[in-house]
């Protein structure tokens, strides 16, 4: 986690291999290589950004992905971190919820696809209800383990020095949990994205995927791929907050 | 620290007996301890010794007899006292200030700085125990209990993890801190001559019972190189292996400290 202190023959690097790409893919493309039919050129792709986003057509399409995203990670995240406490740390809760949740778990949300478009239409609450059902599994599983496996003997230290309720929470079952709960949110990331473009190809008459699915019907090749890389810019502009969440909460652990 | 601001205690046990699902650990098991005494509770690995101790701090309940403190009966945590366990038992995610302060309010900062001060960690009280020794960690662990002033400090075996070196300084920095603050002390270790070195009284347990009560009549501060220091520890040896010792000390130490010292000079 030192990336502070990388030389800049460590922090080019790692970029060389994505540079030679596109360097060798923009050079086919000019020689005719990769025919355009098949793969527009990179400077193609940024033609079509620019124009996009003059026209405004782009920054729409963006903000409507960025809030379904956003809200159904909310909502899916936010259940799946109550219920995986509340199953860990209350035995009752445990008992009562935890199999029902099992067997839950174990339906792909993608193959609800077909119900909750006869349940919700395809407007809004379809995706944000796929993606917060996409998001909450994986924030569960990872906290109600977290916080089941930390460690007892820190927990009977904590209660020996006088720690109970709220303060043992707080001090030592939640930090305990802590980067359990961590690969679960970045887990769930990766989980909403896949479901947001899955939900957005099907059905949808905005955002990225709805403009990747229009712009297939004109053979807008340089649209289509410019809708991947956004995806994959968003995937990993997620991750890099994700980490860095991570360094803040556990720069104990390095 | 003064001396006034420990509570007397007297621990008090009577036929304490503990099993763990069929196998009896502890068969009746009786011990006093007085205030301000420091007793070093040794035995074969399994023998319940840490059982005894888990017990006297209230983490473990007993199937029979009973605790007493102060002619008190202990129920749920012995709030007087605190323990040290091997593993120091540190939390991983706070500094080393933070877990000294550990179920104390924001007041006790300064006291805690003062306690660490005393271990001799003043200057890493910034840092996060995945960055100290083993040696520096049970430092920690030692400010940790002492802060809140016991007047009874448990120790399970708190210094077996440490190489050779860190614990005979440890022993040093746990038997000054003793001395300077009053407190009663019960130390739980596989080590005899640890035992010897640093108590009152050397407690052998064996068969879920004290097989042997040994006090250590030396001035403090004491020289390993004694020859009644190794008399003591070969005692004490011979009763856990059940060898007969080839020379029988017993009747020699188990005079009054005078005429032992007469003995000794002789």
């Amino acid at each position: 986690m030192n990336w502070r202190t990388k030389g800049p023959a460590e922090q080019i690097l790692p970029w060389f291999i994505p540079f030679l790409v596109l360097a060798g893919w923009q050079y086919l493309s000019w020689t005719g290589a990769i025919p355009e039919r098949i793969l527009p050129a990179p400077t193609q792709i940024v033609e079509a950004a620019i124009e996009l986003t003059a026209s405004g057509e782009l920054y729409d399409h963006m903000s409507i992905s960025l809030g379904r995203a956003l809200a159904g990670f909310l909502i899916g995240g936010i259940l799946g971190f109550l219920l995986g406490l509340f199953n860990g740390v209350f035995r009752f809760a445990d008992l009562f919820f935890d199999t029902s949740i099992q067997m839950l778990r174990n339906i792909p949300h993608l193959a609800l696809i077909p119900l909750v478009i006869l349940w919700f239409g395809i407007g809004e609450t379809s995706k944000i209800f796929l993606v917060a059902l996409g998001v909450l599994f994986p924030v569960y599983i990872n906290t109600y383990h977290g916080i089941k496996s930390v460690d007892k003997n820190l927990i009977e230290m904590g209660k020996a020095y006088g720690l109970k309720g709220k303060e043992l929470f707080f001090h030592v079952i939640l930090p305990g949990a802590m980067s359990s709960i961590l690969v679960g949110i970045r887990f769930s990331l990766g989980v909403m994205w896949l479901t947001l473009i899955v939900a957005e190809t099907i059905s949808a008459q905005t955002g990225i995927g709805y403009m990747a699915m229009n712009a297939r019907e004109f053979m807008q090749m340089d649209v289509i791929v410019l809708s991947i890389v956004i995806y994959a810019l968003f995937g990993k502009l997620s991750d890099v907050i994700a980490r860095c969440f991570e360094g803040k909460l556990l720069k104990w652990n390095n | 620290m003064n001396t006034e601001d420990y509570e007397e205690i007297h621990v008090s046990i009577h036929d304490i007996e503990k099993s763990f699902d069929e196998r009896e650990v502890l068969k009746g098991l009786n011990l006093q301890i007085s205030q301000g005494e420091f007793v070093a509770v040794v035995g074969k690995s399994g023998c319940g010794k840490s059982t005894l101790l888990r017990i006297i701090a209230g983490l473990e309940d007993f199937n029979q007899g009973s605790v007493e403190l102060n002619r008190n009966p202990l129920s749920g945590l012995n709030k007087k006292a605190r323990m040290m366990f091997q593993d120091g038992r540190l939390l991983p995610w706070k500094r080393v200030i933070d877990n000294v302060c550990l179920g104390l309010g924001m007041a006790s900062r300064q006291k805690a700085i003062q306690t660490l001060e005393q271990v001799g960690l003043k200057e890493r009280i910034h840092d996060y125990p995945s960055k100290l020794s083993g040696g520096q960690k049970q430092r920690v662990a030692l400010a940790r209990a002492l802060v809140h002033d016991p007047s009874l400090l448990l120790l399970d075996e708190p210094l077996g993890a440490l190489d050779a070196l860190t614990r005979l300084e440890m022993q040093d920095l746990i038997e000054s801190l003793w001395k300077n603050r009053n407190f009663t002390a019960i130390l739980v270790t596989h080590d005899v001559e640890e035992a010897v070195a640093i108590s009152d009284r050397v407690v052998l347990m064996d068969n879920g019972k004290i097989s042997l009560n040994q006090p250590i009549h030396l001035s403090r501060p004491r020289q390993r190189t004694d020859p009644v220091f190794s008399m003591y520890t070969e005692e004490i040896l011979a009763h856990i292996t059940n060898r007969k010792s080839k020379n029988n000390y017993s009747m020699v130490l188990n005079q009054d400290p005078e005429s032992l010292l007469n003995t000794i000079n002789n």
